[in-house]
């Protein structure tokens, strides 16, 4: 077996793989993070949840109502996002008005209450969730194994991210959200109805995330808890990367999650917390952010 | 002050008075409380009340949200019980270890996280808060999943037995209360003036020529610290120090006390305290109760209850001169 440095190039390209799938749902996340922090100014702590929930639709729809894969990557996201657009309409558009911090304060308590019903209708240990038969199986590319899901996952991934990335900046419908970034009040004075765009951002960071809980599902196993490390590591990938750009998050969550991947191979006890230092060494060098302008 | 509420406003000398006898009857009745009270449960509120008054200190005056005091909390705690466990220190210096550390915590995370405001600064002091707790699960010191157990009470000074219930109890109350002392003198300097500007306007503090960064990162090591002698407390209290001080829920408890009691209030975070102990006793065989709980309070706070329990009740006793 051919290896670099005494890695065989197995393991090495493996964990780079891994790597890149924790990036892309790092990518999609922190993208989704973005979208609605700049036009709700709210850190939507819920996100991680609204992960969880949505892999959690997909097992429950397989479990109870037989409903496959690609089904479920099409409802679980709905699902979730009607989920996210009720709680917008009745609790966060009561909050627009004061300060940032209050949004972070009632999304946590959110999470809070949603992990926690979770939790007790279905335990703490993880439920596995098989790989679409489709998807199942690898080939083998010489220097490694390439399982196909795990292939799907970041090319999937990577599509959407750069659709979404495309829809905000080249289309007229994202004209309308920078402009309801920029300035909501002027966008109003045009005649775009901003609570209903602000509504239907939320519903789309949120279906963002709960995708990804979907792929991630088959990926790690399926438990009430997945979401919430998760979004604290995913809040160090927007220090990092700042949220005043769409490429500038999606750059860094695939880089940080190589990163990671990286680190596993080189040195194992460090990768729970390589992103932290990284963000630490992002902190001295450039406070703002790589992306960012300004705190 | 307007004209209307100095009418109502008794003259100063019964003001005084009125201090002094609302403070009395506090005093008496937290000291006679474990008569009639479980004691145990009472340090336990005492520390985490301390515990909330010192994140009180960042958000109530200097407007700055830290999601990550746990670190200071749990590994303060972790030191302390190290301290007594392997070390056979006194308690008095094992306390005095763990707050150096938690305030030392406090200078480098704090230095890193005033870089970035509002928003950015929570989320890294969440992020930081997590880089500590991988730490603490890692480091040999900490024993893992166990933790640090059957950590000895020790004397205090060599002298007074603390593994006997009452002097445990006095104890923690008379640092409790020094440490609100502390806090409650810190607000009201000239420093805390200081602070309570650059919460209203930043901009403003920074064009009046206050070199605002010192201010925060200064306010943060102070709440650092405080943060760490609670959880040194709390190491000796359980004779425990585990993963759980360290975790993010309990960075999450210490904003809810201190939102649920009242954000700039002297006593609202010993309140919130005790409200969420008291759930936290009474629900502990439920499972996962506790935790929704939480969150509903923590909703329906940021959406109707802005102000917390002493909030709402403090222009009643401020109207009748009992509290400043």
């Amino acid at each position: 077996m051919t290896s670099i440095f005494d890695i065989p190039t197995g393991v090495l390209f493996g964990q780079l793989l891994l790597g890149l799938i924790n990036g892309a749902f790092y990518a999609m996340l922190s993208l989704g993070l973005a979208l609605i922090f700049g036009l709700l100014n709210i850190i939507n702590f819920t996100h991680g949840a609204q992960y969880m929930m949505g892999a959690f639709v997909a097992w429950l729809g397989f479990n109870y109502l037989g409903l496959g894969y690609w089904v479920s990557l099409v409802t679980a996201p709905v699902v979730v996002a009607l989920f996210g657009m009720a709680i917008e309409r009745t609790l966060l558009r009561r909050l627009y008005k004061l300060d940032h911090l209050y949004g972070m304060l009632l999304t946590f308590g959110l999470t809070l209450i949603i992990e926690g019903v979770f939790r007790q209708l279905y335990g703490i240990s993880g439920m596995p969730y098989a790989v679409p038969k489709e998807l199942a199986g690898g080939w083998n590319l010489g220097f490694m194994y390439l399982p196909i899901y795990r292939g799907w996952v970041v090319v999937a991934s990577m599509v959407l991210c750069l659709g979404t990335w495309f829809v905000i900046e080249k289309t007229r419908l994202g004209m309308y959200l920078r402009a309801g970034t920029e300035n909501p009040i002027l966008v109003r004075a045009f005649g775009v109805d901003v609570p209903r765009m602000i509504t239907l951002t939320y519903g789309f960071g949120v279906a963002l995330a709960a995708i990804a809980g979907v792929m991630a599902a088959p990926v790690f196993s399926v438990n009430p808890m997945m979401g919430s490390n998760l979004i604290i590591v995913v809040f160090a990938v927007v220090v990092i990367g700042g949220m005043g750009s769409i490429l500038g998050s999606i750059v860094t969550g695939y880089l940080l999650g190589l990163v990671e991947g990286l680190t596993k191979v080189v040195y194992p006890e460090a990768a729970s917390t390589v992103v932290f230092v990284a963000m630490i060494v992002v902190l001295l060098i450039r406070p703002a952010g790589l992306f960012g302008k300004g705190a | 002050m307007t004209s209307s509420s100095t009418a109502l406003t008794p003259s100063p000398e019964v003001c005084v008075r009125r201090q002094r006898w609302f403070a009395l009857v506090v005093a008496m009745l937290a000291a006679a409380a474990p008569f009639a009270v479980y004691p145990v449960f009472l340090m336990k509120g005492l520390c985490f009340a301390l515990f909330a008054s010192s994140f009180n200190l960042l958000l109530g005056f200097a407007g700055l949200l830290s999601f990550g005091h746990a670190m200071f909390f749990g590994w303060s705690s972790y030191v302390t019980a190290h301290a007594l466990k392997v070390w056979g220190a006194t308690p008095e210096l094992a306390i005095l270890a763990g707050t150096a550390v938690a305030a030392g915590m406090g200078l480098v995370t704090g230095w890193l996280a005033i870089r970035r405001q509002g928003i950015y600064f929570a989320m890294i002091t969440l992020a930081l808060a997590q880089f500590f707790f991988f730490l603490a699960v890692q480091v040999p010191f900490t024993r893992g999943e166990d933790g640090i157990q059957a950590v000895p009470r020790g004397h205090l000074f060599g002298l007074i037995d603390l593994s006997k219930m009452m002097p445990m109890y006095w104890f923690v109350l008379a640092v409790f209360g020094l440490g609100l002392f502390l806090l409650h003198r810190i607000v009201h300097s000239p420093f805390g003036q200081v602070l309570r500007a650059i919460r209203d306007n930043e901009p403003r503090a920074v064009s009046l020529g206050y070199r605002v960064e010192r201010y925060k990162l200064i306010a943060f090591v102070l709440s650092a610290a405080v943060a760490g002698l609670a959880g040194s407390l709390k190491s000796i209290v359980f004779q425990l120090a585990s993963l759980t001080d360290v975790d993010w829920h309990t960075s999450g408890e210490v904003v809810l006390m201190t939102l649920l009691g009242g954000v700039g209030t002297l006593f609202g975070p010993t309140v919130g305290a005790f409200v969420v102990v008291t759930i936290q006793n009474y629900f502990a065989g439920a499972g996962s109760w506790v935790t929704i709980i939480q969150g509903g309070i923590f909703v329906v706070c940021v959406l109707a209850f802005r102000e917390g329990l002493v909030g709402m009740a403090s222009p009643f006793m401020k109207r009748r001169g009992i509290i400043v």
